[in-house]
């Protein structure tokens, strides 16, 4: 595990915080005082297993001692040096943590900064994936040509013709006075069409969107949905912002009555007793519980924030085109805003073998690579009964991988339009991007 | 040289128009066509010395309608001919070429242009 300078700072502090002994803690992990208070002041690194039980006995993640929350700050520094082009000064990482440690102020602006350039280079590849893909553009964009051919062409041939005939120069003149307003309707149409989608750009373009904007104001918790009585749908979404449309506001009563669903299915408590003795492992919960694995899956999607032994999770539902329905995201692993996604996600996989819980780990595309585990099922239903269509809706659960899992990682993307891997067997179309 | 033909296919009728009055002056006969679906059977009918074809038509793409003609439909397989496309990205070129095309332009072009492609596609000196 990386280990912040910090380290036995957090010990300290967390020691402190329980109002423990330096004494009795160093009795309970089987070290000497004087080893704990060099630890403690930063004199002495700490081991693996040491730290695990230092982390058991103080009751925290020992990636929380370890990394602190200045994890992040040292990830964006981190990033900020991997984005220094050819050529430019290079960064000293090695001495990161002193820099952090001795200029905490500039760290954290050159990590915001870095962070806020990621948001941009984002924003600019929606807008590359919209120019591609956007029925409206492509036909503007056409117009515009067509337009502007007439105007360049009609134009050369009133200046260049000398003897032209007055019934052609008439038909011309018009042409230019037809061309010119066409020009200009489209023009508008298309700043008024970029101004909509500039303002959705900031705000929310789908009805999905709105949806998950709403969740993510809400942790992706809902605890009204707890205990016997749940909270009505509708009075849950009163005069939510972010619930502009009617048709985000249709989708978040739909996820609310599924989240009711599935809150009666696994109540709260066996759910974080189950966690507690299996660790966030769905099928095992799943056993241990009765819950069918989706419903552990979303479960674990949404639980409150600050359970302790629960890490970040990300969630992906698809339909049985592989459309997205439902994306709630995880730090480092990039979920595409529009079009399809990366077809080598364990979401797809899970999708063509339903009913078939499958687990893999993945490498995410990106300046810093990350790994992450992922746990993958399709659910079949038959609404309609036995003469209705069959659907099918797959669902991945995304968890940062457990430090001590050694296990080949799947090397997958965003999408391919944003994706850098070239040599991809699952390509699709060609990236905007470079390798990396 | 006076008295050839260029049957020009495009949807546009100003450009259609301005390309027909720059060629016209230029001595070419200019047949215009405006739809891409009965496109083989007016280029049969034709029997034009250079083909003009916009790549985005009604009724079928310019691209489809040379794949088809450069498998003998039409009874013209080696016409010259010269796309026109409101798209100049290389992928448009690039399709074009594959489907047999013998000249591209992209829009928007200048009329000189157009006329040096057409001279050239028919053995004439261009320029």
């Amino acid at each position: 595990m990386p280990r912040s300078a910090l380290t036995g700072t957090r010990i300290r502090e967390r020691r402190t915080a329980l109002r423990m002994k330096q004494a009795d803690l160093a009795r309970d992990v089987g070290i000497s005082p004087a080893y704990l208070n060099l630890i403690e002041h930063n004199r002495r690194r700490v081991g693996d297993a040491l730290l695990e039980h230092l982390a058991q006995v103080l009751g925290v993640d020992p990636v929380a001692l370890a990394e602190g929350a200045e994890g992040v700050l040292f990830d964006g520094l981190r990033e900020a040096a991997a984005a220094a082009a050819m050529g430019e000064a290079e960064p000293e990482l090695e001495r990161i943590e002193e820099f952090v440690g001795r200029f905490p102020g500039w760290a954290a602006l050159l990590a915001g900064r870095q962070a806020r350039i990621g948001q941009l280079e984002r924003v600019v590849e929606s807008y590359a994936e919209r120019m591609a893909q956007d029925p409206f553009l492509l036909t503007s964009l056409h117009e515009v040509l067509s337009a502007v051919t007439s105007l360049r062409s009609t134009a050369a041939i009133l200046t260049d013709t000398d003897d032209i005939e007055p019934v052609w120069r008439t038909r011309f003149l018009t042409t230019i006075r037809e061309e010119s307003l066409r020009l200009s309707d489209t023009a508008e149409a298309l700043v008024g069409y970029l101004d909509t989608q500039e303002e959705a750009e900031t705000g929310l373009s789908s009805p999905l969107e709105e949806v998950e904007a709403w969740l993510a104001a809400r942790n992706w918790h809902l605890p009204e949905l707890e205990g016997p009585r749940p909270a009505d749908g509708e009075r849950l979404i009163a005069g939510v912002a972010e619930l502009a449309s009617s048709a985000g506001r249709r989708l978040a009563l739909m996820h609310i009555a599924q989240a009711a669903q599935d809150a009666r299915a696994l109540p709260m408590e066996p759910l974080l007793a189950a966690l507690a003795a299996e660790g966030p492992e769905p099928a095992r919960i799943a056993a241990r519980t009765g819950a069918p694995i989706p419903v552990v899956f979303r479960r674990m999607a949404t639980l409150p924030p600050g359970i302790e032994g629960m890490p970040p999770v990300g969630l992906v539902v698809c339909d049985g085109s592989g459309t997205l329905t439902l994306r709630r995201p995880i730090a480092g692993f990039v979920l595409p805003r529009f079009g399809a996604a990366c077809p080598l996600w364990p979401l797809y996989e899970a999708l063509g073998r339903p009913m078939q819980p499958i687990r893999a780990v993945v490498d995410m595309a990106g300046r810093l690579p990350q790994r992450f585990l992922t746990y993958g099922f399709c659910q079949p239903s038959q609404p309609g009964g036995f003469d209705g269509p069959l659907l099918m809706q797959a669902m991945m659960l995304i968890l940062p991988v457990p430090r001590d899992m050694a296990q080949e990682a799947r090397p997958v993307g965003s999408s391919c339009r944003i994706c850098p891997r070239a040599a991809c067997p699952g390509r699709r179309e060609p990236s905007i991007l470079t390798e990396a | 040289m006076a008295g050839k033909h260029v049957l020009l296919i495009e949807d546009e009728p100003h450009i259609a128009e301005a390309i027909r009055f720059i060629l016209s002056r230029a001595g070419w006969q200019v047949t215009l066509h405006n739809d891409g679906q009965d496109a083989i059977g007016v280029i049969a009918s034709a029997q034009p010395d250079v083909l003009i074809l916009d790549l985005m038509l009604p009724g079928r793409s310019g691209l489809e309608i040379l794949a088809d003609l450069r498998s003998g439909n039409g009874g013209q397989k080696a016409l010259p001919v010269l796309m026109l496309t409101a798209r100049g990205q290389l992928r448009d070129r690039e399709a074009a070429e594959r489907a047999g095309a013998s000249a591209f332009l992209a829009k928007p072009f200048a009329n000189a242009d157009v006329l040096a492609a057409v001279r050239t596609l028919a053995g004439e000196e261009a320029g």
